[in-house]
């Protein structure tokens, strides 16, 4: 009997190594006659280079070579920027500083030398003399006439404007039942902060004039070829390898300026050059995440129906692109109905250049913005009718269905928001928590209980609608001796799809878990890729998979119907045999792979070997949903809040591994809330930031959290045959508004009907004194 | 200057650097990559290891402190080729994802255990508090840490 395998909670392959510190890192690679380098960085938020003395440092202890601005003019290109929209602006973002630098943390020189102690040293030697200039780090004083220019030449500092409307706001002019209610949410700037921080090694071979680089990447296929364009070496001699990278959450999806610099300096040197990041590195120049205002008008009836949203989003971009940075905030914009029905919408996005570090994709990337948005309009609106949100939610609701087509133009493949409404209701003991709530009012005491219905657009995606492919490759190779290795383009790095695509392989081919191996993240090793971004590994790359094995599995039927004198489609894969159904013929699958190799007895015409490839290119997003419902107490003594009860049930369509899933929604969840309660990135006036170390930026630890309670439902997706639909992303973006939810139903006693987050103590402990009889309104 | 420090089992002596940190010296030096480095700043705790049997920050200790000392590292826990309780528990329930943490969390979680055999939920995550994971949300840690106490503790 065949062992069922896909579906089932299988334990992971990436493991065995990691847990006994044999997997290899960036940092854990050394090379022979490898170089460090380190970088010295603008101090200031914006201001003119008028000299850079360099003379020290070129003169220390082991240094090999210092690079500025001046040394890679028009030898190294900029810093890419893929997120193409009508009349976007674009400034020139080299990888050295030239003539201005404009946020702290700039790279203005590159020491290289023979040991990371000395190049650090030497390049606390460089002397760079700066004319201040004033920095401008707030959105809506840089959108304002005299502000200070990031960018002089563009005239303002508006990125872009984009425009999304739809539905017919004449229906609901001058309806006197529609009620508008306007308010401002802030959404602010976080630290992706992966637990590895960035790191690259790039190693040019003056020889052979091949350029290999190991990065702690998302997308080792694309930085490829922008190294490539940038360095003016030829595609076809460079290679990116990622290796384990430990975590990324977005922020690796990117190619950065230290990247492009340590390629340049190993080709000038002709050594390997060897770059590590440093956390208050990572919290002040790895890219950052969210960081927008939002300007809500909400249309509803007395009814709870939503009939109309209006928003103008202000994102922050920071003083240059990234690879994604503008592309954001446009998510945010197309995903703001959520999973309601509302007929009208009518949203500005604003991108706006300021003096602080690059914003761009961290963990949702503008779908939780949208989903905090939405999930807070319907509990805003609830607040105002006095009704329970969960009768807010079930009306505004599509019914259940696919092809589900929003005011917005997005189209949802498949849909039931009810049925994960209900099971968390049930799950959590939602009337029950209620009920609770009503007692310990009467005692003065702040129970919330916050939920949040959001749906997410994942498995990115149609090539047509993303800027460099949506496709991914996935190459499953019979070896001669039946083992079976597994290549994708996607870079997973934590997620565990070594795991479940050797779980896709397994199931289609009948052999054993064991007998496959999985490899990613090597350009040299898989021809082409993507890479592992957008909640896409699986829905994406899996399929992918599952086509390239399908047509391995028919290659081989052939094969064997050959060999056994039946048809092809009268054979089955089982227990590492490929047998007639009625079990009267067999022959080991390892007998099929090594005549596939030596080939005497092929059918006639047939080609030799067995791998094959297949790119997938998806015909839409997947979109996932879910239901999540928080608890939380506030102290009314201290303003903390503490989080009681969590409960989750996720809809990421058919489930291939019900432990990684678990794994993936928990940690989304962390994230999220991570956002609601304790994390920002703050910046000065000036453009200093005051976050700028783990002392000052809360990464939220084991003990914020409760223990979670999930579930799930599995509506599939018709996007991809696995049916799946995607869930890296689903927690982050549902927890956060589910937690501002509670704070807020356990503050709304008070005439609470929002708090910006993140809701730290001092904040609470003020609404609650202004609220106290005495209190200073 | 000479130090003389026994890891995982072997003394070895080594001459370095007064300010080489014992993250360094572990991983540069006795070439020993499974400690990471996360923060620099002990706020992280990538990089825990046992000191004399004490789990440590060894990002901020200098290697010459360790001199005469036995340091434990993620690659000494397995012995005679079978994992160490706590490795199997984190294999067994999903208690990492990008493995970067993992090593720092299991020497954190060998501490806990050595000085509370039979801990509740709510002491697991205080004794890993000073431990940062940004993938798990920590609840299969937690879970790891009970499948170890399960199954023969430390």
């Amino acid at each position: 009997m065949a062992t069922k395998i896909l579906g089932e909670r299988i334990k992971r392959k990436e493991d065995p190594e990691l847990i006994q510190g044999r997997g290899h890192f960036v940092d854990d690679f050394k090379l022979d006659g490898m170089l460090h380098m380190a970088f010295a960085r603008s101090p200031h938020g914006h201001a003119k280079i008028i000299s850079i003395n360099t003379e020290a440092a070129r003169k220390a202890h082991g240094v090999a070579a210092v690079l500025t601005g001046e040394d890679i003019k028009g030898k190294l290109g900029f810093v890419p920027c893929a997120a193409g929209m009508e009349g976007l602006k674009v400034p020139d973002h080299p990888c050295l500083a030239m003539e201005r630098v404009r946020y702290v943390g700039e790279p203005v020189a590159a020491v290289i030398a023979t040991d990371r102690y000395l190049a650090t040293d030497a390049a606390n030697l460089i002397e760079v003399e700066y004319e201040m200039l004033p920095a401008v780090t707030d959105m809506e004083k840089a959108i304002e006439e005299g502000s200070p220019l990031v960018h002089e030449s563009f005239g303002d500092n508006i990125a872009f404007t984009a425009k999304l409307e739809g539905g017919d706001w004449k229906s609901i002019e001058g309806d006197p039942s529609v009620k508008v209610l306007k308010q401002r949410l802030i959404n602010q700037r976080l630290g992706p902060m992966a637990m590895e921080t960035r790191g690259v090694i790039a190693s040019y071979s003056p020889g052979e004039d091949t350029l290999t680089v190991w990065s702690s990447t998302q997308i080792p296929h694309i930085l490829k070829t922008q190294l490539s364009l940038m360095t003016k070496i030829d595609e076809a001699r460079c290679r990116v390898i990622a290796p384990e990278v430990g975590g990324a959450f977005g922020s690796k999806l990117n190619v950065y300026a230290e990247e492009g610099v340590a390629c340049f300096a190993s080709k000038m040197l002709g050594k390997p050059v060897k770059w590590i990041e440093g956390r208050r590195e990572n919290l002040a120049v790895t890219i950052h995440g969210r960081d927008q205002i939002n300007d809500l008008e909400i249309y509803y009836k007395p009814d709870g129906t939503v009939v109309g949203l209006k928003c103008r989003i202000l994102a922050d971009m920071g003083a240059y692109h990234q690879l994604l940075t503008p592309a954001i905030p446009t998510l945010t914009a197309l995903m703001i109905l959520g999973c309601y029905d509302i007929k009208n919408v009518a949203v500005e996005t604003i991108g706006v250049f300021t003096n602080k570090m690059s914003t761009d994709a961290y963990r949702g990337a503008g779908r939780p913005e949208a989903a905090y948005i939405i999930e807070r309009v319907i509990d805003m609106v609830a607040h105002e009718l006095n009704m329970d949100p969960v009768d807010v939610r079930m009306r505004n609701f599509p019914p259940p269905g696919k092809d589900i087509t929003l005011a917005t133009g997005v189209s949802y493949d498949t849909a039931n928001y009810q049925k994960t409404l209900k099971k968390v209701l049930k799950l959590s003991g939602y009337s029950k928590l209620r009920k609770e709530q009503q007692r310990l009012r009467k005692k003065g005491k702040y129970l919330g209980i916050g939920l949040s219905t959001y749906v997410e657009i994942c498995a990115m995606g149609p090539s047509s609608r993303m800027p460099a492919g949506g496709w991914e490759s996935g190459t499953v190779r019979v070896e001669v001796t039946g083992k079976v290795t597994v290549l994708s383009g996607a870079s997973p790095h934590g997620q565990g799809e070594q795991t479940s695509f050797a779980q896709i392989v397994a199931e289609e081919l009948g052999v054993p878990y064991d007998d496959i191996t999985v490899y990613h993240g090597d350009t040299a090793q898989v021809p082409m890729g993507i890479g592992t971004f957008g909640s896409r590994t699986t829905a994406v790359g899996g399929t992918a998979i599952f086509y390239a094995a399908q047509r391995v599995k028919k290659k081989m039927a052939r094969i064997a119907a050959h060999k056994l004198g039946v048809k092809p489609g009268e054979l089955v894969f089982e227990d590492g045999k490929i047998h007639t159904r009625d079990g009267s013929k067999s022959i080991a699958f390892k007998a099929v792979a090594e005549e596939a190799y030596f080939a005497r007895e092929l059918p006639p015409g047939m080609e030799p070997g067995l791998s094959e490839m297949y790119v997938f290119e998806p015909p839409n997003y997947t979109y996932p949903f879910g239901a999540h419902v928080a608890v939380t107490e506030v102290d009314e003594k201290t303003g903390e809040v503490k989080l009681r009860n969590y409960f989750a049930v996720d809809d990421c369509g058919r489930i291939l591994n019900p432990m990684l899933v678990d794994g993936q929604v928990h940690g989304g969840i962390a994230q999220g809330v991570g956002q609601a309660l304790v994390e920002s990135l703050i910046y000065d006036e000036n453009g200093q930031l005051l976050t700028g170390s783990l002392m000052d930026y809360a990464i939220p630890r084991a003990t914020l959290f409760p223990w979670f309670e999930c579930a799930n439902t599995e509506t599939r997706t018709p996007v991809n045959p696995l049916g799946v639909k995607g869930v890296g992303e689903a927690g982050t973006i549902g927890s956060t508004p589910a937690i501002v939810n509670a704070v807020v139903d356990a503050l709304s006693p008070l005439g609470v009907r929002h708090i910006d987050m993140p809701l730290k103590p001092e904040k609470i402990w003020n609404i609650l004194k202004q609220a106290a009889p005495g209190g200073q309104a | 200057m000479k130090i003389r420090i026994n890891i995982n089992g072997n003394w070895r002596e080594d001459d370095v650097e007064p300010r080489l940190l014992l993250v360094h010296y572990l991983r540069e030096v006795a070439g020993l990559t499974g400690t990471h480095i996360g923060c620099e700043t002990s706020l992280c705790g990538a990089c825990t290891v046992l000191l004399n049997g004490e789990a440590a920050k060894s990002c901020t200790i200098l290697a010459v402190q360790a001199d005469g000392a036995e340091v434990t590292t993620i690659e000494g826990l397995a012995s005679n080729g079978h994992l160490h309780p706590l490795q199997q528990g984190f294999w067994e329930e999903h208690g990492l994802h990008c493995g970067f943490c993992t090593p720092g969390m299991i020497m954190a979680s060998h501490q806990l255990l050595a000085r509370n055999p039979h801990p509740t939920r709510e002491e697991i995550r205080h004794a890993l508090e000073g431990n940062l994971c940004r993938c798990t949300g920590y609840q299969h840690i937690i879970k790891a840490v009970e499948w170890a106490v399960e199954h023969g503790g430390r």
